[in-house]
């Protein structure tokens, strides 16, 4: 068979119409997961031994069960018990909930290697521990831990692709009825893969230039 | 619950688990080849070949693993490459694998000291001999928990395999659900079969690093 640009040339809009989604998923993932791993992560270190053990069973939980798998039980178990969520509402919650499971032990291994010194310098100066996490802890911590976040969010771009699954009109699945129509699948999902390669690339550049700007040298 | 189910659908979960193992050894296996040659390839060659090298690293890790699955497995026939469903499971994830156990062994091999490299050359010790004696037992120590990581982390990509018909684990799981009109029983045995995957791979991991670790504790001992 002959290699034809012109099915994706005319497919093309619709590929990025799909792409769009993924960045939303993505996007939408990763803010969720952030906020929800700086709590976990929170809970993670505290000195109540009980939410300890929590933050821990929720990380292992969630990094020990395929995503796929959390999709489908977000997407199909809910329901069950009285929760219909909406296909894309339930795919950006297991997205999110996942990920949160690993920002938090980036975000933990950050905060660990900030010197115990400047906590206990802050509260020896009495600054209240709200100030202390959002002047001092927080601040540094997203810079130590940028690249494996940034690191995160490509995963993310790639793992919305799992979203098809439920439904969702990403680009993976428009791929798939791109694919369904003209029945040209090898160059349709090179095409997608040409575009995931754009956004991830472009990611990991942005990337580099905030931990540039970031950089206290 | 219906404990029935279990024993019913018992034999063929297990049979999937066993396609899910399948995978996942011999992509895991020759994934690890695979990227053990492109960084020996990449420590070892001239820039053209390193470009190329460090392109294909950069695809692989910048397109979903579904992506990668479906060209191949959709794409490869009319490029005249058929594979069954299983077989292109098992092709895509050694290629899939390979970047990331490549860029594992690369930040092994760049953390031996350059002195011990030059001291060896200058005494004459082959470049295999350096490879097999002096740089891998030292790199072992460093890469194991990362392999560990990677190794698990594929451990949990056969369940994508599913989407293409692959019949592991997922996916008699779903012929399960869907012919019982049951969910919390198929996906409970699921969650099972991966947890207890993920155990035992953990402590096989210990149990490699503390191999790995053989050397710096007998050493450690006799000071």
């Amino acid at each position: 068979m002959d290699f034809s640009f012109d099915v994706i040339l005319r497919n093309m809009p619709y590929l990025l119409a799909g792409a769009r989604w993924t960045l939303v998923l993505s996007l939408t993932g990763i803010s969720l997961s952030v906020v929800l791993g700086v709590f976990i992560c929170a809970a993670r270190i505290s000195a109540k031994g009980l939410l300890r053990r929590a933050a821990a069973v929720y990380i292992s939980a969630f990094r020990g069960i395929p995503l796929l798998v959390q999709l489908l039980l977000f997407y199909y178990l809910l329901p069950e018990i009285g929760l219909d969520l909406p296909a894309l509402a339930a795919a950006i919650l297991a997205i999110g909930m996942c990920s949160a499971a690993y920002v938090a032990e980036i975000l933990r291994g950050a905060l660990q290697s900030i010197p115990a010194g400047q906590t206990e310098a802050a509260e020896a100066l009495g600054i209240p521990p709200v100030a202390l996490w959002r002047r001092i802890l927080v601040p540094q911590a997203l810079r130590l831990g940028l690249p494996s976040l940034v690191n995160e969010l490509i995963l993310l771009v790639k793992v919305s692709s799992l979203a098809s699954v439920v439904g969702i009109g990403e680009l993976t699945r428009v791929a798939q009825n791109i694919t369904g129509q003209t029945y040209r699948p090898l160059e349709i999902y090179l095409a997608a893969a040409a575009v995931y390669f754009v956004i991830n690339f472009t990611l990991s550049q942005l990337g580099r230039m905030a931990e540039r700007r970031l950089r206290l040298d | 619950m219906k404990y029935d189910l279990f024993l019913r659908y018992g034999p063929a979960l297990l049979r999937g688990f066993g396609v899910s193992l399948l995978c996942w050894i011999v992509g895991s296996l020759g994934g690890a080849l695979l990227g053990f040659v492109i960084a020996c390839l990449y420590r070892w060659s001239a820039w053209p070949v390193r470009w190329i090298l460090q392109a294909y690293i950069e695809v692989i890790r910048g397109t979903p693993f579904m992506i990668q699955l479906f060209v191949l497995y959709y794409g490869g026939p009319y490029a005249g490459l058929v594979l069954s469903p299983i077989q292109s499971g098992i092709v895509s994830f050694v290629v899939y694998g390979s970047p990331y156990f490549a860029e594992i062994f690369r930040s092994g091999f760049e953390a031996i000291p350059k002195g011990q490299l030059e001291a060896a050359r200058a005494i004459g010790i082959g470049e295999f001999a350096i490879l097999r004696r002096i740089m891998l037992p030292q790199m072992m120590v460093l890469i194991t928990a990362p392999l560990t990581n990677f190794v698990i982390i594929l451990s949990k990509e056969t369940a994508i395999l599913s989407v293409v018909t692959v019949p592991e684990l997922l996916y008699e799981t779903q012929t399960m659900a869907a012919e019982t009109f049951t969910f919390v029983e198929p996906f409970l045995a699921l969650s099972l079969f991966y947890w207890l995957l993920v155990v035992v791979t953990a402590e096989l991991g210990r149990r490699v690093e503390t191999y790995a670790m053989r050397h710096l504790r007998r050493s450690a001992s006799a000071t």
